[in-house]
């Protein structure tokens, strides 16, 4: 029981890095400066590499390879949550999600840091440290075009406002959080929440950026539960197409 | 990742040194001869000035344009060791481009103006960019193949004159040594692998091959007025040259792949102690390089669009009117 309480929260983190680390991976080339192109591919290095090390984890539990698991999937065995899958669309909305979601993955991987499961808590530790540049990247870059000119202030409010309750469910509940809170394993979805909201406000204040009504809140649901926007099956037909070539070689 | 730099025939020869300051011209070649760096704000002669803003704006240009047919191929490399390696391996290429505009930059064009010379097609681009990576073999082979005959450009280049693209060109270097490495493992997994990948990396092989043999520029007997650009250290080795020594590091290390190359001609002269081989198709390469090759229409609507959409954040980037933040570093 334990254990598949831990594979779920195992689960759900590396698939949230191997798809958002994917997303960020196209921006290489098409950047709307060099240096983002550098940054976001830095980025989706990263969170390939700590989406392996998740996996790799799962492996020692049982589960089959990590390059078996991450791309051999259809869209349906994924557990990220939906706003993770969803196009790019313009640097706009690229950046407001990689800065509400990269505050939440920071502040998870800094509650995990202390868990009792201690292999999970020896990969946090690491990966806390790397996500601090991450989020040093998205606030820089939120502050700076919230208030710069009145077109990208409309844009990065019109992306807040279409990324709001995609980014809540970032925090979905799963069926352990009970248990996973009382093993100390991790502390769960609704604490993780409140400090989300605590640590973006102050920086979406400075941007001069609104968070919508509490009123209008309407989290999309469904990610953890391996239910998926249409937008999920073919990028994971997309990451497995060399694979299929030939299941049998080694690539 | 680049060949060598694209220069017209066509264009005059004649009267480059009109008009330059003849003692201030004999002690800015002497300092070339006693093997001495140009620095940004020394003298220096318009052409050469005009050239080297040419040539580093080439390199510059096909390093980011060259990011394309690789890219495409970040999202379906086959597990993590491959995509973690080809991620930053054109993220590196991305990184050139960064540190050659700024080079350029220094002998007054700004990054600014290069971008949009590129979008409009004025300025060129390693031709080889204009051919498609149909599978993931082609992008195993431009890693390899391709990078390596960047190496020799740019290791050749890189003891020219002028010193912030020399110095920029050592960096290159060394990342592009480690794409070769990968390039490398990269195909001999392919070429040791199943039928499949055997038949995908030959067929792939099969491809490349004109265009890598068109990668270093036209024959020596048809590309005039290098003398001078020779002389000022602004061109390191003819085009031949290049092409020689490529075949000579690489055609060995292809054939023991087990891999057969499109030229039935291909050999090493006894004689001559050179590789003899079909003169390449240089109408082929002229089509291509003004603009009528596979790709070259695909690959400028793609940056064009990379900077019409990036427009908005580059203008909120200049407005003076913005808040403080934290400076990156």
């Amino acid at each position: 029981m334990k254990t598949e309480a831990i594979k779920e929260l195992l689960y759900k983190m590396a698939d949230d890095l191997l798809i958002i680390g994917h997303r960020n991976s196209e921006w290489t080339g098409l950047g709307p400066i060099l240096e983002e192109d550098i940054a976001f591919s830095s980025m989706a290095q990263d969170k390939i590499g700590q989406s392996q090390a998740l996996f790799q984890l799962l492996h020692e539990l049982g589960e089959q390879e990590p390059d078996t698991v991450a791309f051999m999937r259809n869209a349906n065995q994924f557990h990220n949550a939906q706003f993770l899958e969803l196009p790019n669309g313009d640097y706009d909305f690229s950046l407001m999600r990689h800065f509400l979601y990269d505050v939440a993955d920071q502040l998870r991987f800094e509650m995990l840091a202390n868990s009792s499961y201690e292999p999970l808590a020896k990969v946090a530790r690491k990966v806390k440290g790397e996500l601090k540049y991450h989020v040093f990247h998205a606030n820089t870059w939120i502050t700076k075009l919230g208030a710069a000119t009145e077109e990208s202030h409309v844009r990065m409010q019109t992306a807040l406002n279409d990324s709001w309750n995609y980014a809540l469910g970032l925090f979905e509940e799963g069926p352990f959080e009970k248990q996973l809170a009382e093993e100390g394993i991790f502390e769960g979805e609704a604490a993780l929440q409140k400090r989300w909201l605590e640590t973006i406000t102050p920086v979406l204040d400075k941007a001069t950026l609104t968070i919508p009504a509490a009123s209008t809140w309407e989290p999309k649901l469904g990610g953890r539960n391996c239910f998926h926007t249409e937008h999920l099956q073919p990028l994971v037909e997309e990451m497995s197409e060399v694979f299929r070539v030939d299941p049998s070689a080694e690539w | 990742m680049y060949g060598n730099a694209y220069i017209d025939p066509n264009e005059k020869a004649n009267g480059i040194l009109a008009g330059e300051d003849p003692i201030k011209l004999k002690e800015f070649e002497n300092r070339i001869a006693r093997g001495e760096k140009i620095e940004p704000k020394d003298w220096m002669p318009k052409e050469y000035r005009k050239q080297l803003i040419r040539m580093i704006e080439q390199h510059a240009h096909s390093e980011i344009i060259g990011a394309l047919p690789e890219g495409t191929w970040i999202t379906r490399a086959p597990g993590f060791r491959r995509k973690m390696a080809l991620m930053a391996k054109v993220q590196d290429e991305v990184g050139h481009a960064q540190l050659l505009y700024s080079a350029a930059e220094t002998l007054g064009k700004s990054r600014e103006d290069m971008t949009n010379d590129l979008i409009i097609g004025k300025s060129k681009y390693s031709n080889v960019f204009n051919y498609p990576a149909f599978t993931w073999a082609d992008a195993c082979i431009i890693a390899w193949l391709i990078d390596a005959g960047a190496i020799i450009n740019q290791v050749a280049n890189a003891k020219g004159s002028y010193g912030p693209y020399c110095r920029a060109l050592d960096r290159i270097c060394t990342e592009e040594s480690f794409h070769l490495k990968y390039g490398h493992d990269n195909v001999v997994t392919l070429a040791t692998g199943t039928p499949i990948q055997r038949k995908m990396v030959q067929e792939a092989l099969t491809r490349w091959w004109p265009p890598i043999m068109h990668f270093f520029g036209p024959s020596d007997k048809i590309s005039q007025h290098s003398e001078i650009l020779m002389r000022w250290k602004v061109k390191m080795a003819s085009n031949d040259d290049m092409r020689q020594q490529f075949l000579n590091m690489y055609v060995p290390k292809i054939w023991d792949l087990g891999l057969v190359l499109p030229d039935p001609n291909l050999k090493l002269n006894e004689e001559t102690k050179k590789w003899d081989y079909t003169e390449p198709d240089w109408d082929e390469f002229k089509r291509v390089i003004n603009g009528g090759g596979p790709c070259n229409a695909e690959r400028l609507a793609v940056r064009r669009m990379a900077e019409e959409r990036g427009r908005w954040v580059r203008k909120a980037l200049l407005n003076k009117s913005e808040q403080y933040v934290t400076p990156l570093a």
